[in-house]
């Protein structure tokens, strides 16, 4: 049988065979010992027509509700941003998609410059001197963060306020126990790193300290009084983790005394898509400019004299350094990073700055008109970008359900991660929402028993 | 447009728009009024000012500097540059899919739920093993959620003096990187005349202290580690587990199973075995299979299914906790499952099979023209070194870049360390036979060049938009932005 | 290679030049030409203690990098910081241009190193 991505046909076959001096494909798997060898066909269906797979696709598509058909308030990590048409035809140019790790930079320099290209927005946005390729997603780049903070200051103590997203917490925990690093948290109060107790946590020990902001709640943390602290221990390094967008209108982290600025990308031009691929990045002061884990596009000559661009300071990773690397990763969000590069020059020097406006405007409306009545009364008194929790006496559940019966996409039920939160939910608005579909979402919600 | 040279910061104009939001529809209070001025930035955002059509001009010329497996023939070692599918491209893109947030209720996200649990049971057949984590965001992040695996696992048992991970010289980077990431001390043990593990160098290492062996198989070379059994025996026999690195599994879907040759762990990457684009490095994806013992420690959440509903399932007894945000790059999920269910059980078989044909063709051809340290039967790549000409000045760099010259992507180069010159050939099934032979001329002409004109070589390539950029240049003097 | 006289030597290539209670250390020419171009030095801060074989620094080139040892036990007391700017100090003359002063803590681990004849001989060896 022949198939659409194999072109081999039988007289080809035959030929090769011959060549190399077999008598059967069979033969090619000779040296694979018989009792591993699989004597039946995988129990998987039979090879089917793009259009049946297509089919079935479709119908899998279907079971789930999607954001275009409904109105979403949900985000706690993951944000419904508008994204132009024009993101989505030029990563489906081929020659970007397709391609490998710019290793070959005669041809891979459209690769290569809009590594550099992102770099630099990067560093714009958060006032940081370097930026590297990107990560993973926003959880991982705290921890890459956090372990190259350890390796800087040879100390194990990792602090991290319990405003940071608890899934990215989590991820923290996993890595660090592997590396014999201890992970402090830093408790709370009213919905924002409690300054005392992190200064009573700082010590001698302390490697790193971790905030974020907008935090999980939606706050502004007060980077600057944080960072004073942090800088008490000798070599701690600093790190917040940040939402880009909100960068636009905040004052940037590099200003605020951050040595490493963390975050996720994702609201940049890169779907939801359940929850990934994401995009992660990371920016840094210059003495970090060796230690950041990851890959570092880099500007340079040819032969010629021609500007170019190459993958560079690679003595850091894992090809070279093996075991000694600053990190096993060994790849980037490439065609994310494409996505978010397009996104930033696209919105470019008003546009962003309108994006965040907008959010933070209509997220201000919202939570205005939803603790109106007394009904939901806000969770915490503090600043916030564009999420904002409220508590009720009604179930988080009862209030999704309902929510979901006039086809919208309720908040996130933040007694999940936070016992003593129990009936409060964080809702997300960005400039995508109108303000009829605001006030829809809020006279359901004043409409539930 | 060759010659075109811009970055976007040099194309901007003060006034110009490439976005229009709609007008606010809220009532439009001063920033200030609703953020404390001691957050906000009084200072201009320096992003370029653009049109669209300057915008999409820009990436347009980009992409054309660029060489993709669309482009033309790809054989890079270890990285299975087959073909990607553009169904796969029009599946992540289903609105049900690509609007999906990941913290919906259960009953709004049942579609993708199942599609995570059919492909986690796909490729458990395909593995041999018994559960999956679909998590792990790359094959490197695969490998460290294996191996912290293997750590709890050892941990549970109450067994903390295994702090050695055992890897053959012949390994990926990412092997020992990812081992010492985990905590681990490395043990790298040398390969043997036949490019295998050395079974008795094996013997002598390992010990009450082994907490596991990495292992690709077949192997970086494109050879089969035919004393497998052994090899499992030995490291079981010690307390350890076994680890696939499934970077090479393109060699044996549906012939052999590692499952059935005693790995504990596998990883997969889906990027290179099941089609998913690279995408100019990255997003891949890692998942990891295990065999049963180990199921209890693998990441939350897992997907299960009880009756006809599919739920995440975050009651993992002694889970290693969370390795990612989420559930993982279920963009490249749904690509590699719309190429299972394309290939079915008979195509994918097909697929191992012409990956393999295609490499033992080529090496076949091309060992009379250059080195080929270890003759044998490949699998689905196979490993040169360099030139007949032990005097030859021309290495596997120009050889290489001349390459470049001729219309191709270059195999990989001076990898696996222990060959030296070391050209990495992997043609993938994808590829037909006419190509095969353009690409074995070109080999041939190049053995040639070097004999007759070798400085050809040595200043290649010469029809390239930029010809060997200055890499000491820039690491020594590191530019990593714009700074006009 | 060159090997300069009067110095002690290690295995990996390092070297150490002993003025009284205080020693340079250094990288040997056998270890630069093995790198090539050299593009960073990575050294360690005044006061920092190492002991014998513990790394203490990095030195890198495009395609390799390589941590450099303690030839003996001792406290940072000044690092070449000239290095830093140019690194290609250490490719034009590894002997002239050390990495690090330490305050040697114990004479006696200089006794366990190669003497520069003893080195030659090492390197013939290698060969």
């Amino acid at each position: 049988m022949m198939y659409p991505y194999i072109p081999t046909t039988h007289e080809d076959e035959q030929e090769m065979l011959k060549s190399i001096g077999l008598n059967s494909l069979d033969e090619l798997f000779s040296d694979i010992p018989e009792e591993f060898r699989l004597k039946r066909d995988l129990d998987l269906p039979k090879s089917k027509s793009e259009l049946e797979v297509r089919s079935y696709l479709t119908q899998l598509a279907n079971k789930n509700c999607s954001t275009s058909e409904m109105t979403c308030f949900l985000g706690a990590g993951a944000y419904d941003h508008y994204i132009p048409s024009i993101i989505n035809h030029i990563i489906s140019r081929s020659e970007f998609y397709t391609s490998y790790t710019p290793y070959q930079p005669e041809i891979s320099q459209g690769t290569l410059q809009y590594i550099f290209e992102f770099q630099t927005l990067i560093c714009r946005l958060t006032g940081m001197d370097v930026a590297n390729a990107s990560l993973y997603d926003g959880g991982t780049a705290v921890t890459e963060a956090a372990l190259m903070a350890a390796a800087h200051s040879r100390k194990d103590e990792l602090l991290i306020s319990k405003t940071v997203r608890p899934e990215t917490r989590q991820i923290l925990k996993t890595y660090a126990h592997s590396q014999n690093l201890k992970v402090i948290e830093v408790e709370m109060a009213d919905g924002v790193t409690d300054l005392e107790d992190l200064e009573s946590k700082v010590g001698d020990n302390t490697a790193a300290v971790i905030v974020q902001s907008p935090n999980f709640f939606g706050i502004l943390e007060d980077l600057q009084a944080t960072g004073e602290i942090a800088h008490k221990a000798k070599k701690a390094v600093f790190i917040a983790s940040v939402d880009p967008i909100s960068l636009a209108i905040l004052k940037k982290p590099a200003e605020l005394g951050v040595d490493v600025v963390v975050g996720e990308a994702q609201g940049m031009g890169i779907p939801l898509s359940f929850g990934g691929p994401y995009l992660g990045f990371i920016a840094a002061k210059n003495p970090f400019l060796r230690k950041l884990p990851g890959r570092i596009v880099g500007e340079t000559v040819d032969k010629d004299g021609k500007r170019s661009y190459v993958l560079t300071l690679t003595a850091r990773e894992q090809h070279i350094r093996r075991e000694k690397a600053t990190s096993n990763i060994c790849s980037n969000q490439g065609l994310n990073v494409l996505a978010a590069t397009i996104y930033m020059v696209t919105m470019g020097k008003e546009g962003l700055k309108e994006v965040a406006l907008q959010s933070a405007k209509k997220a201000h409306y919202a939570f205005e008109k939803i603790t109106a009545s007394g009904k939901y009364k806000p969770l915490f008194n503090k600043p916030f970008f564009k999420e904002f929790a409220v508590t009720s006496d009604i179930d988080p559940e009862t209030i999704t359900a309902a929510l979901k019966e006039e086809n919208i996409i309720g908040g996130y039920n933040l007694g999940k991660d936070y016992p003593q939160l129990e009936k409060a939910v964080l809702y997300a608005v960005t400039e995508k929402r109108t303000k009829e579909e605001i006030d829809k979402l809020c006279s359901v919600l004043e409409g539930i028993k | 447009m060759r010659n075109y040279d811009k970055l976007i910061f040099e194309l901007s104009k003060p006034g110009r728009k490439a976005y229009k939001l709609p007008e606010l529809d809220v009532e439009d209070k001063e920033i200030k009024d609703l953020i404390p001025e001691e957050f906000l930035s009084d200072a201009e955002l320096d992003f370029p000012e653009l049109s669209e059509v300057d915008v999409v001009r820009h990436y347009t010329n980009l992409s054309n500097k660029n060489y993709g497996v669309d482009t033309g023939f790809y054989p890079l070692g270890s990285c299975t540059m087959k073909y990607n599918p553009k169904i796969n491209e029009d599946a992540i893109r289903l609105d049900g899919f690509a609007n999906l947030h990941p913290l919906q209720p259960a009953d709004c996200i049942q579609g993708a739920l199942q599609l995570m649990y059919e492909l986690d049971r796909s490729l458990c057949e395909i593995s041999g093993m018994d559960k999956m984590s679909l998590q792990p965001a790359a094959g490197a992040h695969g490998e460290l959620t294996g191996i912290m695996v293997i750590k709890a696992y050892h941990e549970k048992n109450g067994d903390f003096k295994r702090d050695k991970i055992i890897v053959p010289d012949s390994a990926h980077g990412t092997n020992p990187a990812t081992a010492a990431m985990a905590g681990y001390k490395i043990i790298e043990i040398k390969s043997n005349k036949h490019g295998l593990v050395d079974v008795e160098a094996l013997k002598a290492v390992v010990g009450d202290d082994t907490a596991g062996l990495m292992l690709t198989n077949p192997n970086t070379l494109g050879i089969f580690e035919k004393e497998i059994k052994e090899i499992a025996k030995v490291v079981h026999d010690a307390g350890g587990q076994l680890y696939y690195d499934g970077a090479n599994a393109n060699a044996i879907l549906g012939q052999a199973r590692p499952g059935d040759m005693g790995f504990d762990v596998v990883h997969f990457n889906l990027h290179k075995t099941f089609s998913t684009p690279h995408g100019g490095g990255g997003p891949g994806a890692g998942p990891i299979g295990v065999k049963k013992h180990l199921e209890e420690f693998l990441p939350v959440p897992v997907v299960q299914k009880d009756g006809d509903r599919y739920y995440l399932d975050y009651n993992v007894p002694h889970t290693i906790g969370k390795v990612k945000d989420f559930f993982g790059h279920f963009g490249i999920l749904v690509r590699a499952y719309t190429y299972i269910l394309t290939m079915g059980s008979d195509g994918l078989k097909k697929a191992s099979t012409m990956a393999v044909l295609n490499a033992n063709y080529m090496a076949n051809k091309l060992k009379e023209y250059y080195n080929l340290p270890i003759d044998t039967l490949f699998k689905h790549e196979f490993v040169l070194g360099g030139l007949k000409d032990p005097l030859s000045e021309v290495t596997t760099l120009d050889i290489a870049k001349r390459l470049l010259d001729l219309g191709y992507h270059p195999p990989t180069v001076y990898f696996p360390l222990i060959i030296n010159q070391a050209i990495m050939v992997e043609p993938t099934e994808t590829e037909s036979k006419e190509t095969l032979d353009e690409f074995i001329e070109a080999m041939i002409q190049i053995a040639n060049e070097a004999e007759e004109n070798p400085q050809l070589l040595k200043e290649a390539p010469h029809n390239t938009i930029v010809s060997r950029p200055d890499e000491t240049r820039a690491a020594r003097n590191p530019v990593l932005k714009y700074e006009g | 290679m060159k090997v300069m006289k009067d110095l002690y030597y290690t295995k990996d290539h390092e070297w150490v030049k002993v003025e009284g209670d205080l020693a340079f250390v250094g990288i040997a020419d056998f270890a630069q030409s093995s790198l090539g171009d050299i593009v960073y030095v990575e050294l360690p801060e005044v006061d920092d203690e190492f002991d014998k074989e513990e790394a203490f620094g990095a030195v890198e080139s495009v395609k390799a990098a390589s941590d450099v040892f303690m030839p003996i036990g001792g406290k940072v007391v000044e690092v070449n910081e000239e290095l830093i700017d140019d690194p290609a100090l250490l490719n034009s003359d590894p002997y002239e241009n050390w990495m690090i002063k330490i305050e040697i803590k114990d004479k006696a681990e200089l006794d366990e190193l190669m003497t520069s004849e003893e080195y030659e001989k090492f390197l013939a060896e290698e060969e």
